[in-house]
């Protein structure tokens, strides 16, 4: 006879095919959940979930949307990444991509009537460096006086929105605005090409998989990537192999700040065009949960990115056809991260039913 | 200076500091008990807009408060059962916690937005917050049950052996965590500010962390860092008032280069921190292992 509950067993190998199912079991667990929530707020669930998931991608326009959002995610998360498979917990990302569209905004500002083919690529080198370099500081922080990188980084978030808003009404602010609180246009050349016309799907998204394709040769293929899963598994093994742990703290901050970075540039000279207060709708924080759903791998941050990204487009339907308020975007998303960390115990345990007698 | 000024000076840091001193020795007693709870933000934001909503609809001060606790429970009862049962990392679960409260709040409170209500006198609640920093502490160095709570976090596998149950204390102890954070949000929704706004907390959850790590882990370091950074947000406000010739922004960024100096400053003491943080601090109790 077999006990009645199940038991909790430690997997010694995590189960690859537990990996996969995951991320889908959590998706299928959170509709069923949104659809709940939706039956409460008293609306046809059918029609609500048609009107979040479906409707917002029933056309060209929709698809083209649904990868301008996704860009930024999914490029923030591979950056994110690198971060999180070394155990390190940088969830300052919104403040990088903040002081990415800084710098790199700032060459744009800076050569406003300036029309050269070669100021794109100078703005997203500018917007790299910013992010970079508003990564580093929590990682100088952490390895110099072991300070916690997860309030670091954060407080740095709070620390690059108040610059910003400071540079849009104050020294930035463009001088035939009709004092709004934004700055002047870039050029012409210093905005990302659109890849369709009429659509707003630009640049950044070839970038962005370009970089994943980077990340991925980076993780599989050379020794930097193999040192920072290790010290991500054992940080005893890694500490026995001699891997400076330093090191892969500051480029991990380094890269995910530049993605970042290069996230807010291609925003701000993509779909934006100019600096303003509200650049980013908390990409940066939606990005962890997009690069734990897409399980650190990168083909599983593309998919999860548009997963997430369809939460945005859905919330936004959602506001305006059923005025149920868009943060239910945000519940949408708490919620998939919730099962999904549930359910990544199947993962590294197993149930089993132990025998009665 | 005369005395009325610093009188009212005094008074408005007691104020604004209560929320900071409810959620950080809520959060540290979670921590001491080995468990490391992130959504002290979210449930704030869903403590204060509970306890709002429900201000506008019955008019009863206590309900409102009981409903707000109540949310609080939910809210970290769900973190709990998560990172207890589960076994999930309790980093992402407590970011994961955080994004569903901001959602959950912006949600629930969108038609409150502008309500007006009379605020509560906020004096209770400054008392309050003192007795309650001196009861934990009272409870952890002298009571055995506090003797044991902190066992578990410094080591639960040695805790476990002798008979304790990590999970039912742990679980109480995440409870009484997001019951003080959600006290802190209620808090402010009702005395301090009072109203209700998206995101009104403004990172003082975050900073609650911070502060725990300030206090080394020690409930009375709690209030001191709490009135530091509370003397801080009302010293850059006031100077802001006096119409210094300096961008605003840089006053209000003021709290959080604060928070981030005064971590730099306790921690660069590795030793310090490895002393005082609980051992178990974010490690799963897992009894088969």
């Amino acid at each position: 006879m077999n006990s009645l509950f199940p038991s909790i067993v430690f997997r010694s190998q995590s189960s690859g095919l537990m990996n996969f199912f995951v991320p889908i079991i959590s998706i299928i667990l959170t509709l069923i959940t949104g659809s709940i929530i939706f039956v409460l707020l008293g609306f046809d669930p059918v029609y609500a979930l048609y009107t979040f998931f479906i409707s917002p991608i029933s056309s060209t326009y929709g698809i083209s949307e649904l990868f301008v959002k996704a860009t930024p995610l999914a490029l923030i998360a591979i950056g994110l990444s690198f971060c999180f498979k070394n155990n390190i917990y940088n969830i300052g990302a919104e403040g990088q991509l903040t002081m990415g569209a800084i710098f790199g905004g700032g060459i744009g500002i800076l050569f406003h009537d300036t029309n050269a083919f070669w100021l794109l690529p100078f703005m997203i080198f500018a917007g790299a460096i910013g992010g970079a370099l508003w990564g580093l500081i929590p990682a100088i922080l952490k390895t110099k006086f072991n300070t916690n990188e997860i309030l670091t980084s954060l407080m740095l978030v709070y620390v690059a929105l108040f610059i910003l808003d400071y540079l849009v009404v104050g020294p930035w602010k463009d001088p035939f605005g009709y004092s709004f609180p934004k700055s002047r246009p870039f050029s012409e050349s210093g905005r990302m090409p659109l890849l369709f016309d009429g659509l707003r799907v630009h640049f950044g998204l070839i970038i962005t998989l370009f970089l994943i394709f980077v990340s991925w040769f980076i993780f599989s293929k050379t020794i930097f990537g193999f040192q920072l899963k290790v010290s991500g598994y054992s940080p005893k093994a890694a500490r026995y192999a001699g891997f400076n742990q330093t090191t892969l703290v500051l480029f991990a901050f380094a890269i995910c700040g530049a993605f970042a970075g290069i996230a807010g540039l291609a925003e701000v000279s993509g779909p934006i065009g100019l600096l303003y207060r509200d650049i980013s709708p908390n990409y940066g924080f939606t990005a962890i949960i997009v690069a734990f759903l897409g399980r650190l791998h990168p083909i599983g941050i593309i998919f999860a990115s548009l997963v997430i990204a369809l939460t945005y487009l859905g919330a936004e339907d959602a506001q305006l056809f059923l005025q149920i308020p868009s943060a239910v975007g945000f519940i949408f998303q708490g919620l998939v991260l919730f099962y999904l960390l549930g359910a990544e115990l199947l993962i590294n345990y197993k149930l089993t039913y132990k025998k009665l007698l | 200076m005369n005395l009325d000024l610093i009188l009212g000076i005094l008074q408005i840091v007691l104020i604004a500091t209560t929320p900071l001193v409810f959620a950080g020795i809520g959060e540290l007693v979670t921590e001491k008990s080995g468990v490391l709870n992130l959504g002290v933000e979210g449930m704030m934001l869903v403590g204060a807009v509970s306890a709002f909503i429900i201000l506008v609809i019955t008019g009863s001060y206590f309900l409102a408060f009981f409903v707000s606790i109540l949310s609080g429970i939910i809210m970290s009862g769900l973190f709990a059962f998560l990172v207890l049962f589960l076994m999930s990392n309790q980093i992402a679960t407590g970011l994961a916690l955080t994004i569903f409260g901001i959602g959950l709040s912006s949600m629930l409170g969108k038609q409150y937005i502008g309500t007006p209500i009379d605020g509560l006198s906020p004096w209770f609640f400054v008392i309050f917050s003192f007795l309650i920093v001196f009861l934990v502490s009272y409870f952890f160095y002298k009571t055995k049950a506090g003797l044991i709570l902190r066992a578990v976090g410094e080591s639960h596998n040695s805790a476990h052996a002798l008979g304790y149950s990590v999970i039912k204390i742990r679980f109480l102890s995440i409870l009484f965590g997001g019951s003080m954070c959600a006290l802190a949000g209620s808090y402010i929704s009702i005395c301090y500010a009072p109203m209700w706004q998206e995101g009104m907390t403004a990172g003082r959850g975050w900073i609650a962390l911070a502060l725990v790590v300030f206090a080394t882990w020690k409930p009375e370091r709690v209030l001191i860092g709490a009135y530091i950074f509370g003397g801080v947000t009302i010293l850059q406000m006031n100077l802001q008032a006096l119409g210094l010739r300096f961008p605003g922004q840089f006053f209000s960024m003021a709290p959080y280069v604060a928070t981030i100096l005064v971590l730099v400053l306790i921690s660069s003491n590795k030793l310090r921190i490895k002393l005082s943080a609980p051992a178990s601090l974010t490690i799963p109790f897992y009894k088969g292992r």
